[in-house]
């Protein structure tokens, strides 16, 4: 078994909290400064992977390597991971520089080293002139740069990060989000990222692990999970706004719902053809067009407008087809109306196809 | 990584073993249970003598379980033992402190409750300043009130009776119960008040119909912190009331400090638990209330 | 706090009302009666209070009694002792509790109920447990140890640390219940971020847990001190002030000048003594604690 590139490798892991299945033989592997995002609702398990790899929390059954080391039954700190956590859990009583430095002094690190490690750490994230301050004196994002400074310190190859941005307003989380992303550029470790917030997990992961039950759903780079989700809870969970479901039957290569029919020539199955039978597409509001562009889609709908909902950048627009709710998503300087007709189109090789009963992509 | 093989796993896997017997469970459990000994053992101890007869607690300890058990040593703490003048036992005490303890209670928490809801709801110019003057007042040593009480309860002619006891539980116990409803009553949303406002119910149809019922845990609360801190007070009862009218922890000890005759260690165990009971049981049977009734009474909000 | 209504003048006449029995609690018992005990503590009241002045007279008498000097002498050893102890084992206790233990419950229950009791029944319990012919000391003599002496009660040396056995046995169960409120308020992950640093469970406790429960500690301490310098009920059950005059505490020499001694001034100068050290305390700490969230917010 080659396990050479990579840095975390989780195998058949189970945790439980007394007779309560939190993680259910969970697999993943991380490669070296790899940016993984575990994106999932709230409840899913996250936090509690996070906290096994951590070593934070018990395991009930399987192992946990971290640089081709077996650390199972290793503690935490000894693990070679550094931790942010969404509460910070900065030290309230000590300054910065205590909290940065607190690990440090405690494993009896010259000196030396450790100014250096804090220096280097502040200067990174240009917290210098706060080294003095104890965290109340101090702003959320500025709490969580140093939170993420304590990590820094450790001089670790894997960093954990348990919604670390949450609990800051969204301007702000926009701004750490990038510094998130030019700090793992520049450090090049392995970065694992809890997270429930898509746009945040598009725009930093290598990879993203859908997770829903305390099992991972789908594993693979933002695009795919984009386009190519795996069922349709995936489908479902990513895009904003979510995808347009109907509910039909797949019938010699054409799929049917109501009134409508799309041939589905352009659409690549994952299984190599069409097999007839009840199947649910998913078509995303983003994917569908308007305008000239119409002409050149292959599946062409009239609807009627019944609301807008202007976001600034976009104009939402919802109308029937089919019989069925559906969302377009227009740009938003269209010129359009309530009540006025509309021809939209799509390509069904961008939509996504779904087994009726199993949920699983065709 | 389908085939078989990873599955089977080596080296260390699932929960990092711990022994039931590890050196930290046994420090943990061992030190808790010590403790908890110490902390039961006079109950036990209670219990044990109040059940003996005397011979037999001339010959063995404090600890020995009693081999014949008595109950006479209940009755006669109940009915019969000396106070040094009287020889009528606790009962005398116990129905004065029930006689003292119930109006207490209702007194102090219908005037605390009243007077939180109008701090926290009502407020008026200089509210703010009589409840703080409140407050500091339970800071206030007792002793420095005493006498001064004293003049008062004279004067209106309560001196030495059951009501002048009342009274001045009532007063003591303002200031804690005051804070406790008033941070209550601010918890509860301003919207109920305010839409009852606009109902047009006034000071009373509020207070009555929307407040009382929506605070009935934190009534328990009160009742439990004044009915065993009224039941368990001894100096207030030492100095306002007399002989007859002493409540029983004050019958109590002099029961057992009384000086004359042959000490009877079954029969003042057998008071002293008596009296302990009421507190005792009300710890017993609300529990976790009991518990955040003195959390309340300690933290002062 | 609560939030600000608009002023309602006039319409709150009943709120007004229902405000009565606070103010004149708080004007005339709590202030007036302060005033009129520091008052009268200048005087020569005996037997009834009166206004003969005497200036500080009582005062000066106070300080040469020998029975006020020992019921000081042992409201300190009591209160140091009683302080250090409480509070160590309060926090140990919680500490311990707070360990995810089974019988949680029980543990806890258990450790409370003597809170419960009141301060007579203790005093009369522990009495009765350090009764050398019975109790501590008799058993370990016979469990083969002849010389063993264990009576503090009869012993004015060591009598003042019976009395704080008892007092220790009753007070700590709210000590550990506050100290576990407080270590329960604290962030989890706080604890997790300390043991990915590799910090020792004892050091996370001294450095970082301690530090962040200042505020229940400072609650705690303002609790125990002013339940410290209430002191009485305990030392009349338990050994009535002796043996000798070894177990006397000022509460108890204020009772005893005014209602047996018939020398209210002696009383009155006691208990302003007492109002005077609790000033010390309290005041300094409503300052930190109200002052400072003035300032805050
Ligand atoms: N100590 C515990 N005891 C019992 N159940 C727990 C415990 N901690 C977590 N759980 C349960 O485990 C599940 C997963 O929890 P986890 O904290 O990992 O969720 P999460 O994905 O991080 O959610 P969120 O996005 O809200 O943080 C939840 O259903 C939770 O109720
Ligand atoms: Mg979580």
């Amino acid at each position: 078994m080659n396990t050479m590139n990579n840095s975390v490798e989780i195998k058949n892991l189970d945790l439980q909290f007394g007779a309560v299945k939190v993680l259910q033989d969970l697999n993943l592997d991380i490669g070296k400064g790899e940016f993984l995002v575990l994106l999932g609702s709230s409840g899913c398990g996250k936090s509690t992977l996070l906290n096994c790899i951590a070593g934070l929390l018990d395991v009930t059954a399987g192992q946990i390597h971290i640089n081709d080391t077996n650390v199972t039954w290793t503690e935490p700190s000894e693990r070679g991971i550094g931790m942010v956590f969404q509460s910070y859990a900065l030290y309230p009583q000590m300054t910065v520089e205590g909290n940065l430095s607190f690990g440090l002094k405690n494993a009896k690190l010259p000196k030396a080293e450790i100014a250096k490690r804090v220096k280097h750490a502040s200067e990174i994230l240009q917290i210098e002139p706060l080294l003095k301050r104890k965290p109340a004196a101090l702003s959320g994002g500025q709490r969580q740069r140093v939170a993420i400074g304590r990590a820094l310190v450790r001089d670790v190859d894997v960093f954990l990060f348990d919604e670390p941005l949450s609990n800051l307003d969204a301007k702000l989380r926009a701004d750490l989000r990038v510094e998130i992303k030019r700090l793992h550029q520049r450090l090049e470790n392995t970065m694992i990222y809890v997270t429930h917030d898509q746009i945040e997990a598009m725009t930093l992961a290598d990879r993203i692990a859908i997770m829903r039950g305390g099992q991972i759903m789908q594993l693979g780079s933002p695009d795919d999970i984009y386009g190519r989700p795996v069922n349709k809870y995936v489908a479902g969970f990513i895009g904003s706004p979510s995808m347009n479901f109907f509910d039909g039957a797949i019938k010699g290569g054409a799929f049917t719902t109501g009134d409508l029919t799309i041939p589905l020539t352009g659409y690549d199955f994952a299984s190599g053809g069409a097999v007839d039978g009840p199947a649910t597409l998913g078509i995303r509001p983003e994917h569908v067009v308007t305008g000239e562009l119409v002409d050149n889609a292959p599946v062409k709908v009239d609807v009627g407008v019944e609301l807008i909902e202007p976001t600034g950048s976009d104009k939402l627009i919802d109308c029937q087809v089919a019989g069925r709710h559906f969302r377009v998503r227009m740009d938003g300087q269209a010129d359009v109306a309530v009540g006025q007709k509309l021809r939209i189109g799509f390509d069904p090789g961008r939509a996504s196809l779904f087994d009726a009963a199993t949920e699983e992509r065709l | 990584m389908a085939d078989a093989s990873t599955n089977a796993l080596s080296g260390p896997q699932g929960p990092k073993p711990r022994k039931m017997l590890s050196r930290r469970n046994i420090f943990l459990y061992g030190t808790l249970f010590v403790i908890t000994v110490y902390y039961a053992l006079p109950l036990y101890v209670m219990i044990v003598t109040s059940l003996k007869g005397m011979p037999e607690i001339r010959l063995g300890n404090v600890f020995s379980p009693p081999v014949e058990v008595t109950f006479q040593p209940w009755v006669k703490a109940w009915s019969e033992a000396c106070t040094g003048l009287t020889c009528n036992g606790l009962s005398t005490g116990f129905w004065n402190s029930v006689q003292i303890t119930i109006p207490s209670v209702i007194l102090s928490i219908m005037i605390a409750s009243v007077n939180g809801y109008a701090l926290a709801n009502w407020k008026f110019k200089g509210a703010d300043i009589f409840f703080t003057i409140l407050i500091f007042g339970a800071f206030i040593p007792y002793q420095v009130m005493l006498y001064p009480i004293v003049i008062i309860l004279r004067e209106i002619g309560l001196y030495g009776s059951l009501g002048g006891l009342v009274l001045v539980h009532t007063i003591f116990g303002m200031p804690i119960l005051t804070l406790l409803f008033r941070n209550y009553f601010t918890s509860l949303p301003e919207e109920l008040f305010k839409a009852a406002r606009v109902d047009g119910a006034g000071f009373w149809g509020i207070y009555f119909r929307i407040m009382v019922p929506m605070s009935l845990p934190i009534f328990t609360v009160a009742m439990i912190l004044q009915v065993t801190g009224i039941w368990n007070d001894f100096l207030f009862g030492v100095v306002y009331t007399g002989p007859e009218t002493y409540p029983m922890t004050v019958s109590l000890n002099n029961i057992v400090n009384s000086t004359q005759g042959v000490k009877e260690y079954n029969v003042n165990m057998a008071a002293t638990l008596l009296t302990g009971l009421v507190p005792l049981l009300i710890y017993f049977v609300s529990g976790r209330l009991f518990v955040r009734g003195i959390a309340a009474g300690a933290v002062k909000g | 706090m609560a939030t600000e209504r608009p002023n309602q003048l006039f319409r709150n006449k009943s709120s007004k009302i229902a405000a009565i029995p606070m103010i004149v609690t708080a004007l005339f018992v709590f202030v007036g009666g302060t005033i009129w005990t520091v008052v009268y503590s200048f005087t020569k009241s005996g037997l009834l209070p009166r206004l003969n002045w005497v200036g500080l007279d009582q005062y000066e008498r106070l300080w040469a009694t020998r029975k006020w000097l020992v019921a000081i002498e042992n409201l300190v050893i009591y209160g140091i002792c009683m302080l250090v102890l409480v509070f160590v084992i309060g926090f140990i206790l919680a500490a311990l509790i707070d360990q995810k233990i089974r019988f949680e419950n029980t543990v806890r229950t258990i450790i409370l109920y003597p809170y419960a009791l009141s301060f007579v029944v203790t005093g009369l319990v522990w009495q009765w447990i350090l009764n050398p012919e019975f109790g501590v000391e008799s058993i370990v003599r016979a469990w083969g140890w002849e010389s063993f002496s264990f009576d503090p009660l009869y012993n004015a040396d060591i009598a003042i640390y019976g009395v704080l056995i008892a007092g220790l046995w009753q007070g700590s169960g709210l000590v550990m219940v506050l100290m576990l409120a407080g270590l329960r308020g604290i962030d989890q992950e706080v604890w997790k971020a300390a043991r990915v640093d590799g910090i020792p469970t004892w050091k996370t406790y001294i450095f970082i847990v301690i530090p962040m429960m200042r505020p229940v500690f400072i609650t705690t301490l303002v609790l125990v001190v002013t339940g410290i310098v209430k002191l009485y009920d305990l030392i009349v059950a338990q050994t009535g002030g002796g043996p000798g005059i070894s177990t006397e505490v000022p509460a108890k020499y204020v009772y005893d000048m005014m209602f047996q001694a018939n020398n209210l001034g002696q009383g009155f100068a006691a208990s302003t003594m007492m109002l005077v050290t609790v000033a010390l305390i309290v005041i300094p700490w409503a300052i930190l604690e109200f002052g400072g969230s003035k300032n805050r917010g």
